[in-house]
């Protein structure tokens, strides 16, 4: 998104540079503005539709970015093992913790791209559709490591012993 | 959740050492071992080798012991069996200590300096008697002397050298009863004198050498002899007849037995009830006690008697000693308020006291009870003295120049019951008088310590700084602490006395010897039985101080009227005492209090009949209320029968005593009387708190605990096996194990082990049972698990109902909705036999547990309860390894490091007592017999507090050097994005 904010500025920049150069004032009379009009629009309509093109080109990439990061996170997972310890606790609470910072920040991902030609929302469901996937590793991962309380026993284990009714004492007789 | 991280953290405890011991230097520091002798029964003084100023006891304990005559500390020490009571000692050769015990059947010599056993000798006994040692005086040491011990029907000479017997007589008469050996000086011939029980007089003469029988003489006295008797000389018997009114004196020396008959109430003038013998060693003279009088009196050659002295009121009197040729000396002690008065008498001139002193004793430490004196020369050629004096709390103290020089608490070896008490909650307020007398003690402190960093200090002013320490340092103070560590141990002792015990460093914070279990008039031979907890204020811990109920009754029988006592665990003071009208065959502490804290003590006697205590109007509202759901079980072993009880309603008696009630026979079970014999039986401790109902499999199933404090195990064992091991034959031995429900009688669980003979010790906990006994197929002990699961709430098993709080596991329970039950067992070998078995005990449950064990070596074996598991298998899976599942093995592991006793023995090992703290991981653990011992122990290490080498200065100077590295580089960036600023 970087790369993308640069560019526009670079044709900023150049649009400056025309009007720099028409310094001088025109002659009474000259009306070479509606030539000038008419290429100038059909020049932008050019580059706005290429500038379009090209965001929404970016909008798809970005969105399909995190699917990158799943396949890396699966990879990290697998080597992690089942086991409890350190590492793949590390590990699954990273798997967890990006998808929800990624899903947190939708918007600002693909402000830049921000168009009214340009659909974003199909590649934004997509990179929802992708983080949600790894947020369900994550998760997945979780569980196959007996960290979620998925069994009765994870229930139950809280659970105070029931009080009895009766009571009961005696035993051998003290003499 | 919580599941999986303990789990977790059970992985890292298996990654760790399975054992938990400690270093050499950490010995002592959460520890402390007193060691004890007991009530002292003999005492033999040997100071004729100049430099060894010693003494040789034998105690009630069967202990034998070489003490210190200048600090009472010991210097050797052997305790024998429990079933090898020392009955006599002497000294023999000057260099050895005789002891004949067991009934007169084994004979040791002990090496005086060092305490090691020189011989041994069994002697046979052909039927119980009282057994005489006769050790002859020092005639000569080289001469072979000859011990002559007669026991049980048989007379032995013993050479005291070596042990040999040298000869061997047996007297096979009937009713045969001997009354004293003499030997007159130089002579070789010895005289065995005795009485049978149609009150014949027999004179034995054997030969000295050869032991071959010279003589045999036997009259009958026409009167009758009561059997009791004094040999006064070597020549003169003194016995009491028949009717226990007057005197016989015998001679039996002479060709022909001559009696000589005197009644008593001649010889003191008046009529008396009572009358008995005092063994008082004099030469020629003897003593007997009319009433409280003390009659001593001399016997002529002629057999007549003349009284000599009268003294009245005389604690005890002493055996005699030889001062020089022909003067005896004997000591004598009387009471008078809180002092005792020593007097001490020669023979030759009875009426004269040739020492008196008067010393204070502590009132708590009772009236004397033995005395034994020793004399020394002194510089100007006269006699001192001193004496060993025993107390009726079973202490022992030595009497010199009319002080005490040392005295021991040997009450402690003979430890009845035991409870525990918190200690004063620490108050912020304190009074300006106390603060005053801190400020000047604060000042005089900081002065000796002064002193001592200046070295100038003197020897005393560094003990007193060296205690003002111990008495300052965390673990001695006299204030609740947070960890709870420091408490008041609170024992019970066989004389009726009860100490507080710090449990800080084991000194005595107070002691009583509660007059109520004194002898007295109204009480003839008290026996304390037991200790409860009375009194626990939690509303108003600041400013009331907790209460103890001791349990006492008055005489053997079984309906003895009890005595309950009521003490102040802070100060030792009896608050109350109530001697009973009824008799005590049960205490059965009630799980309510009533509004004063008070906790409800129903006390069964002998009738069945229920009487609640304490009698208030308030304690009656609450059990009334309660009433229906009380139920007591009592455990008959002769019938071997166990029959459950409930509370009925008032007593049908004729007093209208509202706090008396009756109760009716529910069930009973009754074991088959020719195959099984109840042995033993546990139930679980009132006290221990359970964290969790639910036991989780590797699968991640949960498994219900059958948690019932009703729960009783029994065990019997069969009537021809109940003996020895080694009694009975594989065949013939069975043992059965029972699981019952003390409520509705119904056996939950029921296990025969062929070939399995007692003796068993059983512990229960939670929803377990660990009991030892001895496998007689293969010759090693066993030790077996049951493990009791609920199997009707095993359908909770819906997660949506269990998240939602849609179940019942929380809902009370009762005995009476016969849940199903399953269980788990399994068996192993153990190496050791077993005093004791106890089980660790923590404030919440959540740590696991350890089985503590007694061993014969009188050790305490802290054993974790995974290694009885009864899901221990052969190849454990992965998921059951995690979990701390240990392969199985037949044996269970002894693993060196994890005896809580470390290097300690607590001698005569009696039981083990787990006392929770306050901090979860970690239990306290006073073991006691003869010894005491106490430590603290943490079964899972002390996961919820940093060990004490903890360095704090490396966390302290880490965090302060964080912090300081946040600062510079938070300063550092603050300076270059203002430089960034300006560019």
């Amino acid at each position: 998104m970087e790369k993308g904010k640069a560019l526009a500025r670079r044709w900023a920049v150049e649009f400056t540079e025309g009007t720099a150069a028409t310094d001088v004032p025109d002659p009474l009379g000259f009306a070479a503005r509606s030539s000038l009009d008419l290429e100038d629009a059909n020049q932008s309509r050019q580059k706005k539709e290429a500038e379009a093109n090209w965001k929404s080109q970016k909008a798809w990439e970005v969105a399909q970015s995190p699917f990158k990061n799943l396949m890396m996170m699966g990879f990290m997972m697998w080597m992690a093992g089942s086991t409890v310890h350190l590492f793949s606790i590390g590990i699954t609470f990273s798997a967890l913790w990006q998808p929800i910072s990624a899903l947190q920040s939708v918007g600002k991902v693909f402000e830049p791209y921000k168009d009214p030609r340009v659909d974003t929302l199909a590649p934004k469901l997509l990179f929802i559709a992708l983080n949600l996937a790894g947020l369900a590793l994550g998760v997945w991962k979780l569980n196959t490591l007996g960290l979620l309380p998925t069994h009765a026993s994870d229930w139950v284990s809280s659970l105070a012993p029931a009080q009895e009714v009766e009571f009961a004492g005696g035993g051998f007789p003290i003499y | 959740m919580a599941v999986r991280a303990s789990l977790f953290f059970l992985f890292l405890l298996l990654c760790s050492l399975l054992a938990a011991a400690l270093y050499e230097d950490q010995v002592g520091i959460a520890d402390w071992h007193q060691k004890y002798i007991g009530k002292t029964k003999q005492a033999v003084f040997h100071t004729q080798k100049a430099g060894r100023k010693r003494v040789v006891v034998a105690t009630e304990e069967n202990v034998i012991a070489s003490l210190d005559l200048r600090s009472g500390d010991i210097y050797w020490r052997h305790v024998l069996g429990k079933n090898d009571p020392v009955d006599q000692i002497g000294i023999t050769l000057g260099k050895y200590v005789v002891t004949l015990s067991s009934e007169g059947s084994v004979l040791r010599a002990w090496n005086l300096p060092d305490g090691q056993m020189s011989w041994e000798t069994s002697l046979e006994v052909l039927k119980p008697s009282k057994s005489l040692l006769y050790v002859p005086a020092n005639a000569g040491v080289e001469k072979d002397n000859l011990i002559l011990v007669y026991g049980g029907g048989c007379l032995h000479a013993i050479s005291s050298v070596d042990g040999e017997v040298a000869w061997k007589k047996e007297f096979s008469l009937e009713g045969f009863n001997v009354q004293g050996i003499s030997q007159p000086l130089g002579g070789s011939i010895i005289y065995i004198v005795g009485f049978t029980s149609n009150s014949q007089v027999v004179v034995n003469k054997v030969n000295a050498k050869t032991g071959e029988l010279l003589n045999h003489n036997s009259v009958a006295y026409p009167r009758g002899l009561s059997g009791e008797a004094l040999q006064v000389s070597s020549d003169l018997l003194v016995a009491l007849d028949a009717a226990r009114s007057s005197l016989v004196t015998i001679n039996f020396q002479a060709s022909d037995i001559s009696f000589h008959h005197m009644a008593i109430s001649n010889l003191v003038q008046k009529s008396f009830v009572t009358v008995s013998l005092l063994p008082l060693n004099v030469n020629g003279m003897f003593a007997a006690k009319v009433d409280s009088t003390v009659v001593i009196a001399r016997v002529k050659d002629t057999g007549e008697l003349k009284v000599t002295e009268k003294i009245n009121d005389p604690s005890c009197v002493s055996d005699a000693i030889l001062l020089t040729e022909g003067q005896e000396a004997f000591a004598m002690v009387q009471h008078a308020d809180n002092r005792i008065h020593l007097s001490i008498r020669v023979n030759n001139d009875i009426a004269t006291e040739i020492l008196k002193e008067s010393i204070s004793v502590d009132p708590q430490r009772g009236h004397a009870q033995k005395i034994f004196i020793n004399n020394y020369v002194r510089t100007d050629r006269s006699h001192g003295f001193r004496a060993l004096i025993v107390m009726e709390d079973h202490s022992l103290l030595l009497v010199q120049q009319g002080a005490i020089v040392w005295s021991r608490e040997d009450g402690l070896a003979s430890i009845v019951d035991s409870t525990v008490s918190e200690l004063p909650v620490e108050k912020v307020g304190v009074s300006v008088a106390k603060v005053e007398e801190n400020l000047l003690e604060w000042l005089k402190g900081h002065m000796l310590k002064l002193k001592g960093t200046l070295m100038l200090a003197s020897a005393e002013d560094v003990a007193t700084i060296q205690g003002m320490r111990l008495k300052n340092s965390e673990k001695n103070k006299m204030t609740r602490d947070h960890n709870g560590f420091r408490k008041l141990v609170i024992v019970l002792t066989k004389a009726g006395k009860v100490l507080a015990l710090h449990t800080g460093d084991g000194r005595i914070i107070w002691s009583v010897l509660l007059p109520s279990l004194r002898e007295s008039d109204v009480c003839d031979s008290p026996i304390a039985l037991n200790i409860y907890q009375w009194h626990v204020p939690h509303h108003h811990a600041m400013d009331e101080n907790p209460s103890l109920l001791i349990v006492g009754k008055c005489g053997q029988s079984s309906d003895a009227p009890g005595v309950l006592s009521v003490v102040d665990s802070y100060t030792g003071k009896e608050l109350n005492s109530i001697m009973l009208a009824h008799s005590i065959a049960q205490v059965i502490p009630l799980p309510f209090t009533d509004s004063n804290e008070q906790r409800l003590h129903l006390i069964i006697d002998r009738n069945s009949y229920g009487h609640l205590y304490p009698r208030t109007p308030d304690s009656i509202n609450i059990f009334l209320r309660e009433m229906s759901s009380i139920y007591w079980y009592s455990v008959d072993a002769e019938k071997s029968m166990i029959r459950g009880h409930a509370l009925k309603g008032k007593c049908d008696l004729d007093s209208a005593d509202e706090y008396c009630f009756s109760s009716k026979e529910l069930w009973s079970i009754i074991f088959p009387s020719e195959s099984e014999k109840i042995a033993t039986i546990a139930t679980r401790k009132m006290n221990e708190v359970v964290h969790t109902q639910a036991k989780v499999n590797v699968d991640h199933d949960v498994m219900y605990k059958y948690i019932s404090k009703n729960m009783v195990f029994a065990a019997t064992v069969s009537p021809k096996a109940s003996g020895e091991i080694g009694s009975a034959t594989p065949e013939e031995a069975s043992l059965v194990a029972y699981l019952i429900d003390a409520v509705t009688g119904r056996i939950l669980h029921r296990v025969t082990h062929q070939g399995a003979q007692g003796p068993i010790h059983a512990v229960v906990s939670e929803n377990w049972v660990v009991y030892h006994y001895f496998n007689l197929r293969a010759h090693r002990y066993e030790m077996s698990v049951i493990e009791i699961y609920d199997q009707s709430r095993a359908v909770n098993k819906d997660v949506w109902k269990l998240i939602l709080g849609k179940h019942n596991l929380t809902s009370p329970i009762t005995s009476y909705s016969r849940p199903e039950v399953v269980v788990k067992t399994q068996t192993y070998f153990f190496t050791h036999s077993v005093k004791a078995v106890a089980v660790t005990a923590t404030a919440k449950g959540i740590t696991s547990k350890q089985v503590l064990i007694g061993t014969i070596g009188d050790q305490v074996l802290a054993l974790d309860k995974r290694f009885l598991d009864p899901r221990r298998t052969l190849n454990p899976s992965q998921a059951e390894k995690e979990e701390g599942i240990i392969p199985l093995t037949d044996t269970l592991p002894i693993i060196p490091q994890s005896y809580s006793t470390h290097s300690h023995q607590v001698e005569g090992l009696r039981d083990i007592v787990t006392i929770p703290t306050k901090l979860e991981s970690t239990t306290l653990v006073f073991s006691y017999g003869v010894d005491l011992f106490f430590t603290r122990i943490a079964p899972s290490r002390t996961y919820d507090s940093l060990t004490e080498d903890f360095s704090y200065a490396l966390l302290l100077i880490t965090i302060i050097a964080l912090v300081a590295a946040i600062i510079v580089t938070w300063i550092l960036s603050e300076k270059k994005e203002l430089r960034e600023k300006w560019r």
